[in-house]
């Protein structure tokens, strides 16, 4: 249904795709204990493209993006942002690094003590402190509108349901103007419905803030939706690697049988 | 075969032995693992804590966040701490006044009472209700902010949440604890006048001139000292058990637990402690 709708968005975007990469990872590898999560990955993310990292739970997508803004260090590899060494950067260097990333976290990871303004101004003021209180005020509601939520502004997160918790979680993200987005698991726990809002939400976001994004998924409606490239991850390694045309087109049992 | 007979009737006694000996070294292996896991504990303990110090003292300090702490801390434990000072005046009143009266120094009462409130069981029982309503509190709420990611998304917003969350937790306990110590320590004196009211009839005025007739300053200092120490040690564990929880919802609940036990148990070791110090220094 939204197949057909979503490749125009897709059309649209890969003009805006560059050469130019802006993440690259090699041979990255994370064990927890004994457990091999990450065996060897190596990908690159280039400028303004959607790359959809899909794969089954548990095998390792959530921590190859968490090792990508550090909140994990990798036992052994690189990973390169913008051009600059993300293991070799020290505390101020990753928080500069930091601001140029957005990550949106699988429960949406709002601050259940804040408000809605309070959740959005909380990484302005942090990120952006030259900002004056009427600039704040006009960025919050110009994010707001963009995901459809501008009546949200003082509702505690206990009051959103979890579409909206998603979607204010996006804004917040966005609010900074961040030349990266990480999305984890972004559509996990909605209806159909909601989860291809969502993804069109992620199309806009690329279209209009220009990102370059990251999407870890195993919703292949969202991939559909959202990918420009896809790459398959299984067992902590990169399995596959092409367009969602080549996955569709692709022979193999196991890709075949995750597309269905 | 005659030669090895010996050596076959030795060989269930060996199987004995042999049992034994696996057991042991299991034992010991298991015993090793707990000293190591325990020195683990310890080292991240110590590691947290030169953390917050060392975020205490830089720059970016988060004033707002340390104010809606202290109101959450001080303000919103005014009901429960009134109601403790005053029943801890007006019991320690009724159980001491017939001994009193026995020996004919029911006019010590008032004075004995001031002292025994102020010096000890003040800060103590408060500090103990706080390790419980307080330490408690902060151990579910970063817990809960652990597992649902928040302290990961404060992380990748380039905000320090060591400073955001713990520096300001622990420098607000630091504050409102004994604050509320000496508040216990008002009202535990006027449960007291209350009690002495029940069966005698003394004025307000009276009362409280024979109270602090016996106090000395030396009464008060030990008792602030190590009011303040309480107030970091229940913050600390507090924010020590809620940021090092684990990833599943249990693990808030242990959270709580723990940091009311372990707080509690600070909080009366720390008293040991400065009652000892107190005692040499002859305060």
């Amino acid at each position: 249904m939204n197949t057909s709708q979503t490749k125009t968005i897709n059309n649209d975007s890969f003009e805006t795709i560059t050469d130019e990469s802006v993440i690259g990872i090699n041979n990255l590898k994370k064990s927890f204990g004994k457990q091999e999560v990450l065996k060897n990955v190596s990908l690159r993310l280039f400028k303004g493209e959607n790359l959809v990292v899909l794969g089954k739970s548990g095998s390792g997508k959530s921590v190859l993006i968490k090792c990508i803004v550090r909140l994990l260090e990798p036992d052994s590899g690189t990973i390169n942002v913008f051009g600059e060494d993300v293991s070799a950067l020290n505390r101020e260097g990753l928080g500069s690094l930091r601001k140029k990333i957005g990550f949106l976290f699988q429960s949406g990871a709002l601050y259940d003590s804040m408000t809605v303004q309070q959740n959005l101004e909380f990484p302005l003021r942090r990120i952006k402190k030259n900002l004056t209180q009427k600039e704040i005020d006009e960025k919050v509601k110009e994010v707001l509108e963009h995901v459809g939520l501008s009546g949200a502004l003082d509702k505690m997160p206990s009051q959103l349901s979890g579409g909206m918790r998603k979607r204010i979680s996006l804004a917040r993200t966005i609010v900074v103007d961040p030349g990266i987005m990480l999305y984890d698991e972004p559509t996990t726990g909605l209806d159909p419905v909601t989860s291809d809002e969502i993804s069109s939400l992620i199309n806009d976001v690329q279209l209009k803030y220009k990102t370059s994004s990251i999407i870890i998924t195993h919703d292949i409606a969202c991939a559909r939706m959202t990918a420009n490239r896809v790459i398959m991850v299984l067992d902590g390694e990169v399995y596959q690697d092409g367009t969602l045309d080549q996955f569709e087109k692709s022979t193999d049992s196991l890709i075949k049988s995750f597309l269905k | 075969m005659k030669k090895l007979t010996p050596a076959i009737k030795l060989l269930p006694k060996l199987q004995v032995v042999t049992k034994h000996a696996i057991k042991l070294g299991e034992k010991t292996i298991a015993k090793t693992e707990n000293i190591g896991s325990f020195l683990t504990e310890v080292a991240n303990v110590f590691l947290f804590l030169v953390r917050t110090i060392k975020e205490t003292f830089s720059r970016d300090f988060e004033f707002s966040e340390f104010l809606r702490q202290c109101f959450q801390i001080g303000y919103k434990s005014l009901p429960l701490i009134s109601v403790t000072g005053i029943i801890m005046g007006l019991v320690l009143t009724i159980q001491s006044r017939p001994v009193l009266v026995n020996f004919g120094a029911v006019t010590m009462l008032p004075g004995m009472v001031a002292i025994s409130l102020i010096r000890e069981m003040g800060p103590v029982i408060t500090a103990l209700i706080c390790a419980g309503k307080i330490g408690s509190g902060m151990g579910a709420e970063l817990g809960s902010m652990k597992v649902t990611e928040q302290i990961d998304a404060m992380e990748v917003s380039s905000t320090n949440p060591i400073r955001f969350l713990v520096v300001t937790r622990v420098l607000a306990a630091t504050l409102m604890i004994p604050l509320l110590i000496l508040y216990a320590d008002a009202l535990g004196i006027l449960g007291s006048w209350v009690g002495v009211n029940i069966k005698g009839d003394v004025t307000f005025v009276l009362f409280f001139t024979q109270a602090f007739r016996d106090v000395t300053f030396m009464d008060f200092l030990p008792a602030v000292v190590k009011s303040i120490f309480f107030g970091a040690l229940i913050g600390f564990v507090g924010c020590y058990k809620g940021y090092t929880a684990g990833r599943g919802t249990e693990s808030v609940g242990v959270a709580a637990n723990s940091a009311v036990v372990l707080g509690s148990l600070c909080v009366i070791v720390a008293d040991m402690i400065a009652v000892q110090i107190t005692d040499m220094l002859l305060l």
